[in-house]
């Protein structure tokens, strides 16, 4: 079956199997393995992407359900070789350690943070409640949102 | 803390961003299911379903007929690939009995998810449909599954053992002196324990790709593991290839936690099938077959006693254990109990000791390392057995740890069992700890809830731990039959241009090793850690190395840096003195720049000395060029972190449920390179400690089916299941290297279990509950309050 999308502002149109999931069509047919796979029962939240702004377990999507869709990847987060604001807030608080669930848990975040301008902790560790992290105990995670949170509210 | 030569500190000490990050925030990193690899195979695993049966039959004719499958392959077809089966380093006894571990069972699955048959395909997609259509006829046998059943060798897992008990191993230095301690004492505590098995869980699952070289029989490996060294020197022992023509990378790695410390069927297989294919093979794990192939941690059953005063004070501790092995012997499996077996008497200071243990054969998925591996079970064992034995003595539980601490003035230790403990103010930490939980408000929150009646009970729970990490003394291995040494080397060069470069032979995965290291030669240099690259996890680049694991990483490895570093000043010194015509005496460093004393004008700065090594023009007789030193450090001793971790939690009377309300820690891990990464592995280690007294388990029925091997079933908390930790520190340096550094990957994990089965039980108290097997579920707790046994009985 054919797709096309847009893929981090850029039109992607292929042939793929009916059966392929988003995610191996992102790593391998596009060739962006930032999204990783951790699980196999939508669990863990480590191939999270943004579809049409909202975030979606990669895993869990067909290709073919992408059609016509703008789905955005950890690769399309950056600008002109700046880290979004949420990867900053990652790096300084030290919310990743091996960095597997990392691109994941940044997706998970920036769609948390577009329906909570603001959030309480309780709204942050609940909001990101679907992705697993086996490394960091989430404190630093959620230290880390919560001030890319504060720090976006403030430019307002 | 210093660690410059000129008395400056530096970064060293300093909450510095972590130097990997940008790649893993960005996408860019590649672990090895990212590399791209023209023209790769695809392994698929056909496993057994049956946790005990004999094959009978393989038929891959189905499989091998649909497009794109390549080759398909029973036990059998590939028993002629293997030089030696599947490697076990640490046969703890002489007689251990280790039955022979083939990457492919021929005969006999012993666990489900043994791998019976391989198939190859052109893509994983289709590798998958062919693993699925393969037909193996089995002739299914009981399931061994439960450890004390196990143990009476009523049904055998290897029948050709006669047995199942892998080994007996005993630690009782004096018999007499534990038979009087027992005999005079006036307390007694008996306690069984049970630690359930764990799924290790990293939340990359394994991965391997090997890539056969055009010219010449050599093979790049590509592996999600934590040991790319031992790993090489293995495969070439297990595939009959010599250890010149294997390199082994780990790229970037997601987490270990002790399951990627291991050799595993999938590494030797995709090796072989390269070799036999002439293409290169990639293999990547699954959730499920991670939750059934990869290694498990924990499952024991621990029955210990303690002797004590009328004070409490500890004079005896008796420890048995049974220790599940599974169906194989792994790569350290039967050692893993070893690691706690000369802890069990935790931070104090008892003096007679008596430790055995048991290791079983079960029909179920391996045992080997996990986060703590052998260290969070004893401290289990001690930190609940002193809770029990405060309740007997009524005293409260900071109370008897009081009087049990070893003192303060008591180091360096030496211990019944034989350790020397290196430095440590036990009580410090537990002050600490005590203050910043507000300990004595808890205690007066929970008498009002009491009091009130209230169904939100509340309990604060203990955990005081002091652990042995560091691994470890080459010697002292050699006294545990361990295969190996326990060194770390690292080579450091200044660059012709003045930068530096760190090759180690540790191999970090998630540790932040390239930032630390590089803050250590930042300092030593008066550089800056960005003009510091530090080369790690390849074996063409890296030659030497024991890799990561045990908390070793820091104080081998980064000691190993930091020595190397020294040595390379040493012989900066000697050509700068040479060049300025001084005596070596005469120069002092300051911020990178050796200076004459007294003569500020004569200088020459390393990146200088650098050049002039490199092109060697003019250098003292006898000095060979470059800037460059190696060493290789054998630590003399363990270090042994420790601290004290509070547990608060609040238990649902009505449904049972159990919620962690707050947590704190103190950990003393001597002096911290960067507290920032220190933080951090105390925060993950104690999540996981907590997941294993609330949550996780491996679940096998009686017929040895994992029923939790999905995330699903398992449950890995979220952020949602956990609160922000409060995490504070004591500094006691370690004697045992110079920068008096101890370890942390996994203090957080040992101490967080006991703390929080203590709370559990502490709430539980007004009910009589005095023991809860772990996890402490609603269904485990809300029958506790009513009273309702195992068997389901009132």
């Amino acid at each position: 079956m054919r797709v096309r999308l847009s893929v981090n502002g850029g039109s992607q149109e292929h042939e793929v199997e009916p059966r392929l999931l988003l995610v191996h069509y992102l790593r391998e047919v596009v060739g962006l393995t930032g999204t990783n796979v951790g699980c196999d029962t939508s669990s863990c939240g480590a191939c999270t992407v943004l579809m049409d702004g909202e975030s979606v377990k990669s895993c869990t999507v067909l290709a073919v359900q992408a059609d016509g869709t703008e789905v955005t990847t950890i690769e399309g987060m950056a600008r002109d070789g700046v880290m979004h604001p949420i990867q900053e807030a990652f790096r300084e608080h030290h919310a990743l350690q091996c960095g597997y669930c990392t691109p994941g848990m940044v997706m998970a975040a920036a769609s948390l943070l577009e329906e909570h301008r603001n959030p309480t902790e309780a709204e942050v560790r609940e909001g990101l409640e679907g992705n697993l992290c086996r490394c960091t105990g989430y404190h630093n995670i959620v230290k880390a949102v919560l001030a890319a949170g504060s720090a976006r509210e403030a430019l307002v | 803390m210093t660690v410059t030569d000129s008395g400056v500190a530096g970064v060293v000490g300093t909450p510095m961003a972590r130097r990997e990050d940008p790649a893993l925030l960005s996408g860019e990193a590649r672990f090895v299911d990212d590399l791209v690899v023209p023209g790769a195979l695809h392994v698929g695993l056909v496993r057994s379903p049956h946790a005990n049966a004999r094959i009978r039959s393989v038929d891959s004719s189905a499989a091998l007929a649909l497009p794109g499958v390549v080759a398909a392959f029973s036990g059998a077809d590939l028993r002629d690939e293997w030089a030696q089966p599947l490697p076990c380093a640490w046969p703890v006894t002489e007689e251990m009995l280790n039955p022979a571990h083939l990457p492919v069972a021929i005969e006999h699955a012993r666990y489900v998810g043994d791998a019976v048959a391989v198939v190859v395909a052109e893509s994983a997609y289709v590798a998958e449909d062919a693993a699925a259509a393969v037909e193996v006829d089995y002739d299914v046998l009981p399931a061994v599954v439960d450890l004390e059943d196990a143990a009476t060798d009523r049904a055998l897992v290897h029948p050709d053992l006669s047995t199942n008990i892998a080994y007996t191993w005993e630690l009782t230095p004096d018999p007499g002196a534990v038979e009087r301690a027992f005999a005079d004492a006036t307390h007694t505590v008996s306690e069984r324990y049970v630690q359930q098995r764990l799924i290790p869980e990293a939340m990359e699952p394994r991965g391997v790709c090997v890539v056969p070289q055009p010219f010449g029989d050599e093979y790049t490996v590509y592996s999600a593991t934590q040991i790319p060294h031992i790993l090489r020197v293995m495969l070439a022992l297990s595939l009959g290839v010599a250890e010149t023509r294997l390199r082994v990378i780990a790229p970037a790695v997601g987490g270990g936690f002790g399951s990627k410390l291991n050799v595993y069927a999938e590494e030797l297989l995709c090796a072989a099938l390269a070799r036999r294919l002439h293409r290169p093979v990639r293999w990547t794990e699954d959730r499920t077959e991670n939750a059934q192939a990869t290694v498990q941690g924990r499952g024991q059953i621990q029955h210990i006693e303690l002797a004590a005063n009328g004070d409490g004070k500890i004079a005896a501790v008796r420890v048995r254990l049974l220790a599940d092995m599974g169906a194989y012997l792994q790569l350290v499996t039967p050692g893993i109990p070893l690691l706690g077996a000369f802890i069990y008497h935790g931070a104090y200071d008892v003096p007679a000791y008596s430790f055995s243990c048991r290791g079983v054969f079960t029909t179920k998925t391996p045992t080997d390392a996990y986060r703590g591996a052998g260290r969070p079970e004893a401290t289990y064992a001690i930190e609940r057995a002193i809770d029990a034995l405060a309740r007997k003595v009524g005293v409260d539980p900071a109370e008897i740890r009081r009087r049990n601490f070893i003192a303060p003035d008591a180091f360096p230790y030496s211990s019944a069992p034989g350790l020397v403990f290196d430095s440590g103010n036990y009580e410090a930490t537990m002050a600490k700890a005590l203050e910043l939980a507000g300990y004595g408000d808890l205690r007066v929150e929970q008498r009002a809830r009491r009091a009130q009646g209230s169904s939100r009970l509340l309990g604060v729970g203990l955990s005081s731990y002091v652990e042995m990490c560091g691994l470890a003394p080459s010697r002292v291995l050699a006294s545990l039959n361990y295969s190996a040494g326990g060194w770390e080397s690292a080579t450091v060069r200044i660059l012709p241009t003045g930068k530096a470069q760190v090759v180690t032979g540790t191999s970090p995965h998630g540790q932040g090793h390239v930032t630390s290291w590089s803050m250590i030669v930042a300092d030593k240099f008066g550089m800056s850690p960005d003009d510091v690259e530090v080369l790690h996890s390849d074996t063409a680049v890296s030659p030497h190395g024991m890799d990561t694991y045990g908390s070793r990483s820091l104080s081998v490895g980064g000691t190993a840096v930091f020595l190397a570093a020294g040595r390379v000043l040493d012989k900066a010194r000697t050509i700068a003195a040479h060049q300025l015509e001084v005596a070596e005496e005469d120069l002092e460093l300051a911020g990178g720049t050796f200076v004459v004393k007294g003569s500020p004008e004569r200088s020459m700065a390393l990146g200088t000395i650098a050049f002039e090594a490199f092109t060697a023009h003019n250098l003292p007789d006898g000095l060979e060029p470059t800037l460059e030193a190696g060493v290789t450090w054998d630590p003399p001793n363990f270090t042994f972190p420790f601290g004290t971790h509070v547990a608060v939690v609040e238990v649902d009377q009505e449904t049972g449920r159990v919620d962690l309300v707050r947590y704190v820690a103190v950990d003393d891990c001597g002096e911290q390179v960067n507290p920032l990464i220190v933080e951090g592995q105390v925060h993950g280690g104690i999540v996981q400690g907590v997941a294993q007294a609330l949550w996780e388990e491996a679940v096998y029925d009686n017929d040895g089916n994992l029923l939790t091997a999905t995330l699903t079933d398992y449950l890995v908390p979220s952020a949602a299941e956990v609160p922000s930790l409060t995490v504070g520190r004591t500094i006691t340096p370690s004697p045992t290297n110079p920068m008096g550094v101890k370890g942390v990957g996994e203090t957080g994990t040992i101490a967080a279990t006991p703390a929080v089965m203590n709370a559990v039980i502490d709430a539980l108290a007004p009910f009589g509950v005095r023991d809860l097997d772990m996890p402490a579920s609603p269904e485990r707790v809300w029958d506790a309050i009513r009273g309702i046994d195992k068997e389901g009985r009132a």
